[in-house]
């Protein structure tokens, strides 16, 4: 029964989305004012069907319904309650809904958060979000329905996929979808404006809160997926290039470009055009994703769904979206008008050039991550691009896009010159030098390469820290540095999460140990400062797997650091092998030790033992982005905007009231 | 023949033998097997080639990170081939000529790929030009680049506006 409410909840909801899509748009066109009222609750009544849906699926999940066929798919009567909840989004169907539900929030988000955005565009914004839903809602009852039964049913579940049973897998998609579907907002205002014609500063403010606040959600999204990547596959990776990562950081790129060109819109009227553009591309990447991980037509760790009927879906709702958007932009690209002059210094510039690094970064994951695919379908051989090819494309495109970064944060808007910034930028690329080199001299060997990128992250970090310090009121700078507006505390963030993230990257690379070993109880190993000691292994039964779990005793100089219990595993379900490796974390490094097989009947076990150095770095700096990015979203001018007084409204400071 | 190819041969032609086997294979690791090395760089050379070389029956895997039987093999194969003393170019040249480029995680460069390695340069360069045009064009907006004829006659129109 419940399975059916949700099914009929959903095409409520897809009646909605059809309304909000087309009457809200006509009014506003028409400037009918009731057609434009139907804009608010139709997106009210939209998310509620949508989120009973949503409710009836987990119920379905928690009661155990095998009758329906995507539970019995993704869960079993065994499964703990977290999995349950979080088997939901497991596969295809439940994580479609999950898409559905985010962007039915988000566009109830927009009727509260944009009351000072007039009504008319509101209502243009809605519709679009609306015909945006119906285009993912139309995708799920066509070809995914989550609530279908399956006769005969089943009497036990096969269980949730052992990769995704773990609190960082858990809420990793939420966050992602968070981030993916909070680009529709952005491009359902880039839209509306290439309606009306009117892409002014009014329109880069709205759209600003609304970027920023998408974009943080991805950052944590990816950073979650890395971290779970880390110790979930049991080898101690964070970003391994797959499609499926790439399909995420493509619209984070974008993204990251569409901040930095809004600021400029908004701040001097400059680079509208391109604005719209990025905005566009930013969720259209976002759309190509969904579409690269939910079609199958890439084969990866993380792609779990392969049919064809959905990807074919999915390619002509994004050649819509593309195609549709496009042939408004040449319409309307002629008419925009961006006037305002700047020097070559300046920080237009800079933002200028932070562009064109991010699209052709952007430009080149994309290729890469596509070319295999066209090479093949060609039939012109199978090839495979991986980290290699990346890693060096993105780093020479990555280091000046840093280094212009701190100039961009020093640099005055519209006239600027190198004479003024000379002393500035000098001290602080000294200094910048000057920790960089020291730094590697604190490790177990001088590495150039660890220098150059600390002085890198350095540059990044002082750069930002200085253009706070700047930003404060001379004079008082103290109090200055309280009032300086949550936007630019945000930017300083930001941008020392960057430099803390070059850090990271660069000394993980450089400074990690690794071995691989045979060790029987009791024996014991040096791998650079530490010494490891092995204690055997025991056998251990969880609610729905059986495990093997070791014991491994980290010490130096004989005081003990750590006790590390590395898993492997065994679903009993779905039989699968799993490694859950033993971490203990630390600022400055984790020890990591993964359990191999057992070698033979004396106890010996393949032991994989790990020193991460400076690995938390890495998340650490992508918490600071989503932090500061957060912090920027809730700056006070995008909540006080000038409004119309009302009657009731003035008469608040009255000295009757005050007395 | 020199030792040096004949060694690598007989160890190739054992491996293949040890794969048709089937039943001399021990079940799937998690950890990379211990294994044992001359020197350290040959460590390092072993490490980076199992870094860049892809496992064929995984998802997407290098032989470093994947459990795979072939891939373990493939690990093998490849400490096997530095022990014995082939070159890193051997080594690669005989995984090609085995899987074709499929297996390498850096794609080579020739005519099918050549717009794979050239595309970031030429996005780039076009993104640099655009950036020239730009900053040439905003320039020419501002006041000092404006010809004297026309700025008397601006003056003039605004002198005018002032009157009226």
């Amino acid at each position: 029964m419940i399975a059916e409410l949700g099914l009929l909840a959903l095409i409520i909801a897809f009646c909605t989305a059809v309304v909000l899509g087309i009457v809200p748009l006509y009014g506003s066109i028409q400037r009918h004012s009731i057609c434009i009222a139907v804009a608010r609750p139709a997106a009210w009544v939209q998310l509620v069907f949508v989120a009973i849906a949503y409710g009836c699926l987990t119920y379905a999940f928690l009661d155990n319904d095998f009758s329906v066929s995507y539970v019995a798919n993704n869960s079993n009567s065994k499964l703990p309650l977290l999995y349950k909840i979080s088997g939901v989004w497991g596969a295809h169907e439940g994580s479609l809904l999950l898409w559905v539900l985010i962007l039915s929030g988000w566009t109830g988000a927009v009727t509260i958060f944009s009351r000072t955005v007039p009504e008319d565009m509101i209502a243009k914004v809605l519709g679009i979000l609306g015909l945006v839903s119906v285009g993912f809602l139309s995708f799920i009852l066509f070809t995914s329905n989550p609530f279908a039964r399956q006769f005969p049913p089943v009497t036990e579940g096969r269980d949730l996929n052992p990769l995704l049973q773990d609190p960082g897998l858990a809420i990793h998609p939420p966050m992602l979808y968070l981030g993916y579907v909070g680009f529709s907002v952005v491009f359902a205002f880039a839209i509306a404006a290439l309606i009306t014609g009117r892409l002014d500063m009014a329109w880069a403010r709205w759209s600003r809160p609304w970027t920023t606040t998408a974009w943080s959600f991805l950052t944590l999204g990816i950073a979650l997926g890395s971290w779970w990547a880390y110790y979930e596959l049991g080898w101690g990776g964070w970003w391994f290039w797959d499609p499926v990562e790439n399909a995420s950081f493509m619209p984070w790129l974008m993204g990251t470009a569409l901040i930095h060109s809004l600021a400029a819109t908004e701040k001097r009227g400059v680079f509208k055009a391109w604005t719209v553009l990025l905005a566009v591309f930013a969720f259209s990447l976002s759309l190509l994703g969904t579409f690269l991980v939910r079609s199958g037509v890439l084969t990866s760790v993380h792609a779990f769904a392969s049919d064809p009927e959905r990807g074919l879906f999915i390619l002509i709702f994004l050649m819509i979206v593309v195609g549709g958007s496009l042939t408004l932009y040449a319409w309307r690209a002629p008419g925009i008008r961006s006037v305002p002059g700047f020097n070559p210094v300046s920080r237009e510039s800079a933002l200028l050039i932070n562009n064109v690094l991010l699209v052709t970064t952007t430009a080149t994951v994309l290729l890469g991550t596509l070319y295999p695919l066209v090479i093949d379908t060609l039939g012109l051989g199978k090839i495979s691009v991986g980290p290699p090819y990346f890693n060096t494309i993105f780093i020479p495109l990555t280091v000046p896009l840093v280094i212009a970064m701190g100039f961009g944060a020093l640099c005055r808007w519209k006239k600027d010159t190198f004479a003024r910034l000379r002393s500035d930028l000098g001290i602080l690329l000294l200094a910048s030098l000057i920790a960089g080199g020291i730094w590697p001299l604190a490790m177990n060997h001088y590495s150039f390469a660890a220098a150059s990128a600390g002085t890198l992250g350095c540059w990044a970090i002082f750069t930002a820290v200085r253009g706070l310090w700047i930003r404060a009121t001379p004079g008082r700078r103290w109090r200055g540095l309280v009032q300086t507006p949550r936007a630019y505390w945000g930017m300083t963030l930001a941008h020392s999460g960057i430099g803390i993230f070059v850090i990271g990257v660069a000394f993980t690379t450089i400074y990690s140990m690794e071995k691989d070993l045979s060790m029987a109880p009791g024996d014991r190993i040096s791998v650079g400062l530490y010494e490891y000691q092995f204690d055997g292994v025991q056998n251990l039964t969880g609610p729905n797997y059986v495990a093997q779990t070791g014991t491994v005793i980290v010490s130096r100089d004989g005081r003990i650091m750590a006790r590390l219990s590395p898993q492997r595993r065994r679903y009993l379900v779905q039989q699968m092998p799993m490694t859950e490796a033993g971490i203990q974390a630390g600022f400055w490094g984790d020890f990591y030790v993964s359990l191999g097989e057992r070698l033979d009947d004396s106890g010996r076990w393949a032991v994989r033992i790990n020193y991460k150095a400076f690995i938390r770095w890495i998340w650490l700096g992508a918490l600071l982005m989503a932090a500061g990015g957060l912090l920027a979203a809730t700056d006070r001018r995008y909540r006080t905007v000038v409004r119309t007084p009302t009657p009731e409204a003035a008469p608040q400071t009255t000295p009757a009231l005050a007395g | 023949m020199r030792p040096g190819q004949l060694a690598f041969l007989s160890t190739a032609f054992s491996v293949v033998v040890l794969f048709s086997a089937g039943i001399t294979t021990p079940p799937a690791h998690a950890v990379q097997e211990p294994l044992k090395f001359e020197s350290s760089s040959q460590e390092s050379r072993y490490k980076a080639l199992i870094a860049e070389l892809r496992c064929l029956v995984c998802q997407n895997q290098n032989l470093a990170d994947s459990n795979a039987d072939l891939a373990r093999d493939l690990r093998l194969l490849t400490h096997n081939m530095i022990l014995s003393g082939s070159s890193d170019t051997e080594i690669v040249q005989f995984m090609v000529s085995r899987y074709g480029d499929f297996v390498l995680y850096r794609p080579p460069f020739k005519p099918s790929t050549a717009l794979l390695w050239l595309a970031p340069l030429i996005f780039l360069t076009v993104g640099c030009f655009v950036l020239f045009r730009i900053f040439r064009n905003r320039k020419n907006i501002s006041a000092s680049n404006v010809p004297p004829t026309q700025r008397a006659k601006v003056r003039k129109l605004m002198r005018d506006d002032h009157s009226t």
